[in-house]
């Protein structure tokens, strides 16, 4: 894994779960792993509703929220952040969404608006390429 | 996942072996090796049946009687859960583990916002009593043993469940449910959790109390310990059971210092522990865990009845283990990890389905896990005589060894400030997530071998598998029913009842009789639940970093 050393100017990533669903390994995983690359990484930690989820966003200026969700109801959920960040006009911070996701879902997402998808055993590499490469397309780099 | 991590020559000669736990495995074990770690016949082994139980809890084992099999399941309205429950009691199942779904389990009714695109998904939605009625409809009470998988709210469902037995004429002390009850692990693993720490164990102790101690429910098991969920999180086998011991211990302290003896309520104790990775470690946990719990009982509990003594519990599951990679794989994982639960003396047990990294199981592969199960009981011989590796130099050290790792991990819990202290300051869980972290780096750097994802993995390997469809029709039924049951029920008698909870909550008593009386009356969870929130207070999570 590469342990990047910091940049000047590091990606901000806040990585949380929304919804009920608590199986947090995952974001846990993931939160370490974009911090030992050398992001600045906020952990919001379980249960956030779409609206905590974006002031927390606005509040920590970040880049991109990273969010992770077992339950199935991925659809619902960001459909309603996506909603939440216009209504904030917050739509330059980048989505992107890991769990358990399947295939047949991604075009849907992809037509919401999140930036990309990364289901169950993506490798922690292609995560930390990915969330790289849409923060820096949010920073107009 | 993987099994242990391996050193190895340039020609795939194993050097090493370090088992998750941190044991180092020899390629040889001889008499010398029970020698250097001090094996003694009657101490550390006996009689099956016999203190300190390492073989068996049972002189017979599986002789006398097979495991009980418990497959998880539950999900929809409580009438389409009431058909699969029927399936599977059909099909030779003797106990239930009902499913809740995630506003359930949090407390929130159906119509809640909260709730929205969760009613129904990962299990049953229960708002009131109505929904009981209908998912065990047809169920014997007496003769079906139901784990209630609730932890938060587990006090409301055990109060539900003897609520319907009421309404139903059952005689409350023939039932037997087994609420899940243990909110240390979902703080530490599984994240369904509500209440700040600690008035979260006292309404643990509550249910315990009522159950065991006030001989209210002579047949229901008040808690079930899971260091399962804490493995998945992270933990290696032998902090699985070191944590479900620390945090077993909490919750008999809280009862113990309302003025009861711990002989009275911790027989009634049950665990849920996980079983996936390396088979011989998985063994040696089950058997130097059945020896450390009933070691500890009676030397820190003063405890001497023998079957107080007893490590009970459903040893399966593997979730962790299952991957999303080449998903039939996962049916022959199933296969070994039920072979390491008969060889490790589990009592009761269940199964992932292959399918669960996708999905819901569907009926089909949920049958492959059953059929699984009674496979190794009725086809290859492992009913035939009890702990049949016992004596095995190996399996005998092995045991020894896991026994003073899960010591160890006590320890550190200790040097935390005991179990509660350590979950209120997230100590274990900062743990657990760092070495969840850790063990991913080793499979991306090939310490530990995954088939199918670090080995012998293939392009296009993501498999075909049956989704298990949400319905938004059956949520919205799920809404109308509540809307109807809160319309035509006796409107009074809730809120007097909700009062007098808030009182009861305030003033600290137990908490379940006016439970009892609240579900009787039809008040909903999500009522029950939000007079809990404006008394105890929401948890805050601690810092991850």
């Amino acid at each position: 894994m590469s342990s990047a050393t910091r940049g000047p100017n590091p990606p901000r990533v806040l990585v949380a779960k929304p919804g009920l669903d608590g199986h947090d390994r995952g974001a846990k995983v993931v939160a370490f792993a974009l911090r030992d690359a050398g992001m600045e990484v906020i952990y919001g930690g379980l249960h956030q509703t779409v609206e905590k989820i974006a002031a927390t966003a606005l509040q920590e200026s970040v880049d991109v929220i990273g969010l992770s969700i077992m339950s199935g109801a991925h659809l619902p959920i960001c459909r309603r952040l996506m909603e939440e960040l216009a209504r904030r006009e917050m739509t330059d911070v980048a989505v992107v969404v890991g769990g358990v996701i399947p295939r047949s879902d991604m075009a849907a997402l992809t037509e919401l608006g999140v930036a990309a998808v990364y289901p169950g055993g993506t490798p922690l590499p292609e995560i930390i390429e990915g969330v790289r490469r849409v923060a820096r397309r949010e920073k107009g780099a | 996942m993987g099994v242990a991590k391996y050193t190895k020559d340039a020609k795939d000669a194993i050097l090493d072996v370090e088992l998750h736990s941190g044991i180092h495995v020899k390629p040889s074990y001889g008499p010398q090796d029970l020698e250097r770690v001090g094996f003694d016949y009657q101490e550390d082994l006996g009689e099956p049946g016999r203190y300190p139980f390492t073989r068996s809890i049972h002189p017979q084992g599986y002789r006398s009687r097979e495991w009980t099999v418990r497959q998880y399941s539950g999900f929809g309205t409580p009438d389409e859960t009431n058909e699969r429950f029927k399936l599977l009691i059909a099909h030779g199942q003797t106990g239930l583990n009902v499913a809740f779904d995630l506003p359930t389990q949090m407390g929130y009714d159906s119509d809640d916002p909260l709730a929205e695109g969760e009613v129904g998904r990962v299990g049953m939605a229960v708002d009131t009593m109505a929904d009981f009625e209908a998912a065990f409809q047809g169920i014997d009470l007496t003769t079906v043993g139901s784990g209630l998988t609730i932890n938060a709210v587990a006090s409301i469902m055990l109060a539900m469940y003897e609520a319907l037995a009421r309404r139903w004429s059952v005689d409350v002390t023939r039932i037997s449910a087994t609420p899940q009850n243990d909110i240390l692990k979902e703080i530490i693993g599984r994240g369904a959790w509500i209440f700040p720490v600690r008035p979260a164990v006292d309404l643990v102790g509550d249910v315990i109390e009522y159950a065991t101690a006030q001989g209210r429910l002579p047949r229901c098991n008040p808690v079930s310990v899971c260091g399962y969920h804490i493995r998945e999180s992270g933990a290696t086998p032998a902090q699985e059971i070191a944590f479900a011991f620390g945090i077993a211990f909490a919750y008999l302290d809280n009862v113990v210092t309302r003025g009861y003896g711990a002989e009275k309520v911790v027989g009634r104790f049950s665990f849920n522990f996980n079983i996936f990775g390396n088979l011989w470690e998985q063994v040696a946990k089950f058997r130097a865990a059945r020896k450390l719990w009933a070691r500890l009982l009676s030397e820190r509990y003063g405890v001497r009845d023998q079957k107080a003594l007893f490590l009970r519990g459903l040893f399966g599951g593997g979730g962790f283990g299952l991957t999303k990679a080449q998903p039939e794989n996962n049916i022959v994982r199933g296969a070994y990890y039920a072979l390491a639960a008969a060889l490790g003396g589990a009592q009761t047990t269940a199964l992932c389905s292959y399918d669960e990294a996708y999905t819901i199981p569907t009926p089909q592969s949920a049958l492959i896990s059953l059929r699984t199960l009674e496979i190794l009981m009725d086809e290859i011989g492992l009913r035939d005589t009890v702990d049949p590796l016992a004596g095995s130099y190996f399996i005998e050290t092995l045991t020894k060894e896991m026994e003073e790792k899960i010591m160890e991990e006590m320890e550190r819990v200790e040097k935390w400030g005991g179990m509660l202290a350590a979950v209120e300051n997230g100590e274990v869980q900062r743990l657990v997530a760092k070495q969840a972290y850790q063990w991913e780096r080793d499979l991306l750097e090939g310490q530990r071998v995954k088939v199918g994802v670090n080995k012998y993995a293939e392009e296009g390997q993501e498999g075909q598998v049956e989704l298990h469809q949400y319905s938004e029709e059956s949520a919205s039924r799920q809404v109308s029913s509540l809307r109807e049951v809160r319309r035509a029920r006796g409107q009074r008698e809730v809120a007097r009842c909700l009062t007098e909870l808030e009182r009861v909550l305030k003033t600290r008593r137990n908490v379940m009789p006016i439970l009892v009386e609240c579900c009787a009356a039809y008040a909903s969870v999500g009522e029950m639940c939000g007079v809990f929130r404006q008394v105890l207070g929401e948890m805050e999570e601690p810092s991850l970093f």
